[in-house]
């Protein structure tokens, strides 16, 4: 597999990991200042999955994220620096500033949004593959969901649909561990280990994967993607990986083991295991990695000065985009 | 003289005409088209009032049918209108909201707020409302209201077979998500429909008589209700002016406005009870804005705050009919 990566390929896909994590952690700082409003989710730790995946699509093929959503906007394409505004609740944010961290949607870049109820993508993106299907234009939808998204019925359904309809459809699912606060261990018994078991008694193929290794999501996303794109039908590819922060920021983690994301920081980091056998094969130089790592923390670093400095949006803004008319 | 359809053929033959004229015009739900994945013919329902009957044969594409999962086939509307096409969601009856109303509610209302304008989402969700078939509390109710308080959804409530194919037209044309809310005692109503594509813009009200002495505002089936109560009123020498608003969000607000100015009494009639609902609604804007124009209190005739009930005398006492609406209007003349 990483053979077939080309090394333009392999830094694309690096400094999109590199983005998400300098950005999450980023947002981390500034929140702890108390200067950003709203709830934010971080995504840090999860970097390997919306990138291993959004590195086979295109902006015809359409996303639908949760409440931990930097992660896919950036992955899929969305504009950092007017993220980051949008988290401001500025005039340049992607969303003008309506949307806050939980709505961030860039149609263009076949975002779809990030989403503040619990298991509504899978049917929106379940839309996105039918208008695909219809078009007969090859794109595909994929919908991204943590393992608490995994119990609702919002979820079961659009499994069902979309094998009834055979739809160029993959549901991504990031099994973290949490549910906020509630183990997986609890609140997924049914099926077994894995949660991919229970896609399969829907019908379609179901795979797990290391979620933290880049390598195996982007080869079972790269075979599902095709699938689906041939007229296959849906894929399910469960992702195990790690959040480093709360559910949200100001989450004060109790229900975590001592160390485990000190452990997972050092032992199981998705761009440190990325560097590590990149390098290793000879693939890319440790020095091209640095480079990248230099450039992103200073486009971080804008973005963030950028948003500061920004405008409020408009007063007349509480007003416009309800209806296109009415 | 136009020809005379049934108000259902006028609903099929204005998604018919969507579906020829536009081609990102889909259809999909619960056997709308009907007998899928057996060995008989397909088309078998077409809807199970037969509303959509004979559709599927000319569009066999774009008429889906879904398993009974209304969270993920509403939802799988708005998404496919998210995404450039102009889906029709068949939600088989209103009282089924409950099952997927985050799709609408917090999904297809909100997104374009939430992504600052940039997104269009032309769904059209059609669905039955109304009591008097006996078919009890889950399958009678009238909740429109729900939905035109939400920003972002429009809510469309034709009362006759006209109304229906320029209003629904209207609906698949427009940019925004619609609700259109089809009163099944009205789908054998005859009336008369030119066979030509048209449409009739959303946000103004039809006024279906004029009289000098009361407004009566009413949806739906309640405008035959308050016809005829008028009927029998002006045998009295009681003028009604009788206002349809057909759409509740947006509300033509001037319409209804400008005859109370002139009659200075209101009567709002409505199939959904009057807690936090369309009738309240009307009385209140009224009460806000033209208290100096009102010769008597504003009056509501609605149902009970209960439950549709089952057995056939009580249903009939609980919908509204025109002795009920003929006393609330002389009410307002005491």
């Amino acid at each position: 597999m990483k053979a077939q990566l080309s090394k333009e390929d392999l830094l694309r896909a690096y400094r999109k990991m590199r983005e998400i994590r300098e950005f999450e952690d980023r947002v981390h700082v500034e929140f702890a200042k108390g200067t950003l409003p709203g709830f934010v989710h971080l995504y840090s730790g999860e970097e390997a999955v919306a990138v291993g995946v959004c590195e086979h699509l295109n902006d015809l093929d359409r996303i639908a994220s949760t409440h931990r959503g930097h992660g896919h906007c950036i992955a899929k394409g969305v504009d950092l620096v007017g993220m980051m505004a949008e988290i401001y609740g500025k005039q340049t944010g992607t969303c003008g500033g309506k949307g806050g961290s939980m709505h961030i949607a860039d149609l263009d870049k076949g975002m779809m949004g990030a989403n503040g109820i619990v298991g509504a993508g899978p049917p929106l993106v379940a839309g996105a593959a039918l208008a695909s299907k219809l078009r007969k234009d090859g794109s595909v939808g994929v919908v991204f969901f943590g393992d608490g998204a995994s119990n609702q019925g919002t979820n079961f359904e659009s499994m069902n649909l979309a094998v009834t309809l055979e739809l160029p459809m993959i549901f991504v699912l990031e099994n973290n561990g949490y549910a906020e606060s509630t183990s997986v261990k609890y609140s997924a018994k049914v099926g077994s280990e894995n949660i991919a078991d229970r896609a399969r008694g829907f019908g379609m193929p179901a795979v797990t994967v290391d979620g933290n290794d880049f390598f195996a999501v982007y080869e079972a996303a790269g075979e599902a993607i095709e699938r689906a794109r041939k007229g296959g039908g849906p894929t399910f590819l469960e992702c195990k990986t790690l959040r480093y922060y709360g559910h949200f920021e100001g989450d004060a983690q109790t229900y975590r083991p001592k160390d485990e994301v000190k452990n997972a920081r050092a032992n199981n980091c998705p761009l440190k295991r990325f560097a590590a056998a990149a390098v290793e094969a000879g693939l890319v130089e440790a020095a091209e990695l640095e480079a990248i790592d230099k450039d992103v923390l200073a486009l971080v670093e804008k973005a963030v000065k950028e948003a500061e400095a920004a405008p409020q949006p408009d007063m007349s803004a509480l007003l416009t985009d309800v209806y296109v008319s009415y | 003289m136009a020809r005379k359809i049934m108000f259902k053929d006028a609903i099929n033959e204005a998604i018919c005409l969507e579906m020829a004229r536009d081609e990102s015009v889909i259809l999909l739900g619960l056997d709308v088209a009907g007998a899928a994945g057996t060995d008989q013919e397909r088309d078998a329902w077409g809807g199970v009032l037969g509303v959509t009957k004979g559709i599927y044969p000319k569009f066999p594409d774009r008429v889906i049918d879904t398993p009974i999962s209304e969270s993920a086939y509403i939802g799988a509307a708005v998404g496919a209108s998210a995404c450039g096409m102009r889906a029709i969601g068949e939600l088989m009856f209103s009282d089924f909201l409950g099952v997927c109303f985050d799709q609408l509610y917090n999904q297809a209302a909100k997104f374009r707020y939430m992504f600052g304008g940039k997104a269009v989402t032309p769904v059209t969700i059609r669905t039955m409302i109304g009591a008097g078939f006996s078919a009890a509390a889950q399958h009678s109710q009238s909740p429109y209201s729900m939905f035109a308080h939400v920003p972002g959804l429009k809510s469309i409530i034709p009362s006759n077979p006209y109304d229906a194919k320029g209003l629904l037209a209207a609906c698949i044309q427009d940019d925004d998500p619609c609700v259109f809310f089809e009163h099944k005692a009205l789908y054998t109503m005859k009336g008369e429909v030119p066979e030509e594509h048209y449409t009739i813009p959303l946000g103004k009200a039809n006024v279906v008589q004029e009289g000098k002495d009361v407004t009566i505002v009413a949806l739906a089936r309640m405008v035959q209700v308050a016809t005829q109560a008028a009927k029998a009123l002006a045998k009295e020498g009681i003028e009604c002016t009788i206002i349809d608003p057909r759409t509740i969000s947006p509300l033509d607000k001037d319409t209804i406005f400008s005859s109370v100015e002139k009659t200075g009494r209101l009567v709002v009639v409505d199939e959904d009870n009057d807690r936090c609902g369309f009738a309240t609604d009307i009385v209140g804007m009224v009460a806000q804005d033209l208290f100096r124009s009102l010769k008597a209190a504003p009056q509501m005739v609605t149902p009970p705050f209960v439950p549709v009930p089952f057995a056939a005398n009580l249903e009939a006492e609980y919908i509204p009919n025109a002795a009920k609406v003929q006393a609330a209007v002389r009410k307002t003349l005491e």
